[in-house]
């Protein structure tokens, strides 16, 4: 299967959220990119979306997984930053790839520890498909239909540009 | 022979002593503490790691600061927390140690921090409890305080973020020392070069230098060109017998002053883990000068001690 340009796909999910990102005032509205993969995408989205004032944090759910009791703790955490007051704020929360909708659950409880939001919108490169929970995003460059088997990522070159990777769960 | 502290495949399960755990387990606590240390700055100062788990201190022995920030550091993390006064509970009837634990594991306690006047306690526990149930060492008679080194070189690592160039003197009473020890062996497991020990040959124990460390009996030549001072309690309570002239004495020749400490490196930080003995092993300027970080030391036990707990409790 040819996997898309996730380059492409980054253009497509900026200028999907341009809208949304006017629709208050910058100061209001700020971007919240997960752990990994969305943190990355948070940091090159910012310049591509023409607001300077928009504000931005990273979140490290570790702390709020629902697999704790199975899997313990992640070996790997950082310090989830939040820079800025919550409350009130329009939170934009990006992540990579939408799969089972377990991590987002935990970053909505985490960002509520910080104080409570106007508005939280989902906005992902790629929406696999598969979903365990009610949640989905309202905002996808692309809309996939991936088996449980298939582990779809996004990963860095060495200059920093992004691409996908699929591979089958062993 | 396998670490009692570890699972089959080598993940913490107990916390008993620094001693023989591998750098890497060090530094995963260490680097989970400094994501908690946010935590304590937001709105909500909880995180549901362990939810519907209970935790319970047991102390033997007094402390105030230990059990409290452990206490802290279990109910940032959700937990319920059973504070066991022992000195006036069914230990005082008589119950043996392991029927008093065996007991709480019925009420389904799921961790134990333990502090015991006797060296080894935490570890009895550990090797005869369920194995479900976890145990911290909060102190063992002279052997170890594992968070409390954890929560050291934590501190150290916060102000001096290269371990690998660091000079550190440990100053004072080594020979009662669980706190000693355990920073010993932080710090060169973490790699350290250069880690001195500065003490009354009355207070150092035998061989001590086979811990890798430097032996001063003069604090002016142990102390120059330092980056960390590590001050430690003179233990008064553990002595018996003429180990000590006096502590007028005591604090002449070992006593932390502004004076001495200009003979460390100009940005060498000064630490203590409490309780302090103001004008025997320390100088009050000191100890509230802008080169003291005691209290910086308070605050990061609580992320400490919260990265063990919500370790140990993901390693089931």
């Amino acid at each position: 299967m040819k996997l898309p340009d996730a380059e492409a796909l980054l253009k497509i999910l900026a200028e999907k959220l341009k809208p949304l990102v006017n629709a208050n005032k910058p100061a209001d509205t700020a971007l919240v990119g997960i752990h990994s993969g969305g943190a990355w995408l948070t940091e090159r989205l910012l310049p591509m979306l023409g607001q300077k004032k928009l504000q931005h944090g990273m979140l490290d759910v570790s702390f709020y997984r629902d697999d704790f009791a199975s899997r313990g703790l992640h070996k790997e955490n950082r310090p989830s930053q939040i820079p800025f007051d919550v409350r009130d704020k329009h939170i934009i929360i990006i992540d990579d790839v939408f799969y089972t909708g377990r991590t987002i659950r935990a970053a909505m409880n985490e960002l509520f520890d910080y104080g409570r939001p106007a508005s939280i919108t989902l906005a992902v490169l790629v929406n696999r498909g598969g979903r365990e929970l009610p949640i989905t995003p309202q905002i996808a460059a692309l809309d996939m239909n991936l088996a449980p088997d298939q582990n779809l990522q996004l990963l860095r070159h060495e200059d920093g540009r992004f691409y996908l990777t699929l591979e089958k769960n062993a | 022979m396998q670490n009692p502290q570890l699972t089959q495949d080598g993940k913490l399960k107990h916390l008993l002593s620094i001693e023989g755990l591998p750098k890497a387990i060090l530094n995963q606590i260490l680097d989970t503490a400094e994501s908690f240390v946010g935590v304590a700055e937001r709105e909500v100062k909880k995180v549901p790691l362990l939810r519907g788990k209970t935790v319970c201190n047991m102390f033997f022995e007094n402390s105030t600061r230990t059990r409290t920030t452990f206490e802290i550091a279990a109910k940032r993390l959700s937990a319920d927390v059973l504070n066991l006064n022992v000195g006036t509970s069914s230990q005082a009837k008589g119950e043996t140690i392991l029927d008093t634990v065996n007991n709480l594991v019925a009420m389904h306690a799921d961790m134990f921090v333990v502090r015991h006047a006797q060296s080894g306690a935490a570890h009895f526990i550990a090797q005869h409890i369920a194995p479900h149930i976890h145990v911290i060492n909060a102190g063992d008679g002279r052997h170890a305080h594992p968070t409390q080194g954890l929560l050291d070189v934590f501190t150290v690592r916060r102000y001096k973020p290269d371990m690998h160039n660091l000079r550190v003197a440990l100053v004072g009473d080594v020979l009662h020392s669980r706190v000693a020890r355990s920073e010993i062996h932080a710090l060169t497991t973490l790699g350290v070069p250069e880690v001195r020990v500065i003490a009354p040959k009355t207070l150092l124990p035998a061989h001590v230098e086979k811990l890798g460390v430097q032996v001063f009996h003069d604090m002016r030549a142990g102390l120059k060109d330092v980056d960390v001072i590590m001050m430690l309690r003179l233990q008064s309570e553990r002595m018996s017998g003429a180990m000590l002239p006096s502590a007028q004495e005591y604090f002449k020749c070992f006593g932390l002053t502004q004076e001495k400490l200009g003979l460390a490196k100009p940005d060498a930080i000064v630490m203590h883990p409490g309780p302090m003995n103001r004008g025997v092993e320390i100088d009050s300027s000191v100890a509230d000068g802008s080169q003291s970080v005691i209290l910086p030391q308070v605050t990061y036990g609580i992320a400490v001690r919260m990265a063990v707990m919500s370790i140990l409790a993901g390693n089931s």
